[in-house]
């Protein structure tokens, strides 16, 4: 599609049994960041069954319009019945940019959009930014363009990703990068009711049998992280990163050094491709600082790294280093602690 | 009843395993220095569709787009047991994103005709994108099914797949044909066989044959170059070890959606992660040393 400067910018409003997804929450506040710079609307797009209920918490977050779809044959998700209905609302409103969580769902679901509108897509953003850009090429001044910004080659470097003209610009976004906006419920919205004509050419699929595990690790929402590496050394050992995530109230994370070796399960690695966290403090311990867990903690307001190696990486990001063995150092700490109180 | 399936397969940069040689002065790295491997889940998903034709029959086929090196991957294809492969090259298809890529592998199975499965690993560990698979799947007008890890029972035309949804699994049914991403819980790769190995381990593309007689005779003259590339490519045809060639012109593409031309997205820019020491308060690991830091904590209200 040709660019539609006065477009709006769109969220997908993820959600799984008419429960909103987190993530669909913290694009609502980066939609309204970037709305607010190119001065149109933030519009959700809120497909399910039995799912108005969600559009409060949507107005609430950030967005102006929920365009909602609602359907008994949208009650699970499949990739062809929510790609015609993405496809469908965005030829009628033509937005200019259009952003998913990089879920499971976001990245099976956008790509397929994608592809059937032609449009540039780039997944797994990490940020997000407006700026004009010069075309190298033909030197032509490129007003407002959304920056596509995401870690590529392994982590090992930062793409800033472009799409001048086959709009609309759409991303997948890391979940946890995008802090989310308190809510404010004095914001005032529009619902608009939209149909979309559903063929079973659009449901291919027949869902046999679905099993969830509830969620049991909150690193997301955690203040304090404390994540052990390959240098914990046994399973045992991060007891005493408990006992010190617990005497300040936080949550133990891990890399995957430490997840692949069994000291620790699968849900609490951080990282690429684990979980990316942002707390107020984290604490690594035995953590070399490879790329791909930098890329998932590095935004930590601050960050305490405990090595016996002075070169490992993991100094290259810290705030505070300290170079020793950490089986001395966290009782240091847990004595420090007490005596505060 | 038999099922034909094809694999894509993706020749990439070990990018997980970056070596201290492969870092620059700089302390970026080096990615011409990275050897080049099978992408990993690629594995995985020639592993799934050999054990389809050994459990029901039919076919294997391995497409690989890339640069003449990639038919690297297309005889680990043969050494494994693909049945066929196929090496997608040609200059104009460079700087493809993956809408331009996903739109020439799909002009590519199309011109294969009948199949009944496509097999793609779920991402590749260059760019990790993930969406080749489900943009081919769209451009065939095929439905998809992401992050299988447990393939079920093909009967009549249909296939049951178990896929992983992040937080848990679910159990789906499709007609074929499909195309499926798969993720390494799906199976254990198969190793190459040594007897497969012996017999392909001479197959070349003619694009590597080409590269290998200019660099035998840098001097010669282009006719000459060009018959002595038809002479082995004609020999290699007869022992049957001729890997398949094919460019944008034997698939029909439409130039106007293939490389630079074809891609909606550019790269603007890239910065290298550099590794490079950067100031941080140094914490001697005493007493002392400690109980300063946390006072400090305390004190930025980071500690509560």
């Amino acid at each position: 599609m040709e660019p539609n400067r006065e477009g709006e910018v769109w969220v997908l409003a993820e959600q799984e049994d008419g429960s909103l997804h987190d993530v669909a929450l913290e694009l609502c506040g980066k939609a309204r960041q970037l709305a607010d710079q190119l001065n149109v609307k933030v519009g959700a797009v809120l497909a399910g069954h039995r799912v108005r209920h969600l559009v409060d918490r949507l107005i609430a977050h950030g967005a102006d319009r929920v365009y909602l779809v609602d359907d008994e044959r949208l009650a699970h998700y499949q990739t062809g019945s929510y790609a015609r209905v993405m496809c469908t609302l965005v030829e009628q409103h033509r937005p200019q940019i259009v952003m998913y969580g990089a879920t499971p769902l976001g990245r099976d679901l956008a790509p397929r959009v994608a592809s059937y509108l032609r449009a540039g897509m780039t997944a797994d953003c990490t940020d997000l930014q407006i700026s004009d850009v010069t075309e190298a090429r033909t030197g032509k001044v490129h007003k407002n363009l959304l920056l596509q910004i995401r870690p590529a080659f392994g982590g090992n470097i930062i793409a800033t990703i472009v799409n001048y003209d086959q709009w609309p610009q759409m991303a997948t976004v890391r979940e946890g990068v995008m802090p989310m906006l308190p809510a404010d419920h004095s914001r005032k919205g529009t619902v608009v009711e939209a149909q979309v004509a559903l063929t079973a050419a659009d449901m291919p699929l027949r869902l046999m049998e679905r099993h969830l595990e509830p969620r049991k690790v909150n690193l997301k929402g955690a203040r304090v992280i404390v994540a052990g590496g390959g240098g914990i050394g046994s399973k045992e050992n991060f007891r005493l990163l408990y006992e010190l995530a617990g005497a300040i109230g936080g949550a133990v994370g891990a890399s995957r050094a430490a997840v692949d070796s069994g000291y620790i399960g699968k849900e609490y690695q951080i990282g690429q491709t684990g979980t990316t966290v942002r707390p107020a403090l984290y604490i690594a311990v035995g953590i070399s600082g490879a790329v791909q867990h930098r890329a998932g903690m590095e935004e930590s307001a601050k960050i305490i790294a405990i090595n016996t190696d002075p070169q490992a990486p993991i100094f290259s990001i810290a705030h505070y280093g300290i170079v020793g063995d950490y089986k001395k150092v966290i009782p240091m700490m847990l004595r420090a602690l007490k005596e505060r109180k | 009843m038999p099922y034909d399936c094809i694999v894509c397969v993706k020749q990439v940069p070990d990018t997980a395993n970056v070596t201290a040689s492969a870092m620059n002065e700089d302390g970026t790295v080096n990615r011409a220095a990275l050897p080049a491997i099978f992408n990993p889940e690629d594995l995985h998903a020639l592993e799934a569709a050999l054990e389809v034709r050994d459990r029901y029959g039919g076919t294997v086929t391995a497409i690989s787009m890339g640069p003449p090196k990639a038919a690297e991957v297309l005889r680990d294809c043969l050494y494994r047991g693909a049945d066929r492969v196929i090496l997608l090259t040609d200059r104009r298809a460079a700087a493809s994103d993956t809408l331009a890529t996903s739109y020439i592998l799909s002009q590519a199975i199309r011109t294969l005709g009948r199949y009944d499965l496509v097999f793609c690993g779920r991402q590749a560990i260059d760019g990790d994108t993930a969406q080749v698979g489900p943009q081919c799947a769209e451009k065939l007008g095929i439905p998809q099914i992401t992050y299988m890890e447990q393939m079920g029972e093909l009967r009549e035309g249909i296939v049951r797949v178990r896929r992983n949804i992040g937080h848990g699994w679910e159990v789906v049914e499709c007609p074929l044909p499909v195309l499926i991403t798969v993720i390494p819980a799906a199976n254990q790769p198969r190793p190459p066989a040594a007897k497969r190995v012996m017999r392909y381990k001479r197959a070349r593309a003619a694009a590597e044959l080409a590269a290998q007689v200019k660099a035998e005779m840098p001097e010669a003259p282009e006719d000459l170059i060009a018959a002595e590339v038809q002479r082995r490519v004609e020999a290699l045809r007869a022992e049957g070890l001729l890997i398949e060639q094919w460019d944008l012109d034997r698939i029909g593409a439409d130039l106007s959606r293939c490389g630079m031309a074809g891609s909606p997205t550019k790269v603007f820019r890239i910065q290298s992660i550099v590794l490079k020491r950067e100031g941080h308060v140094q914490v001697p690991p005493t007493e002392d040393g400690i109980r300063q830091l946390v006072r400090e904590l305390v004190v930025d209200r980071i500690l509560g």
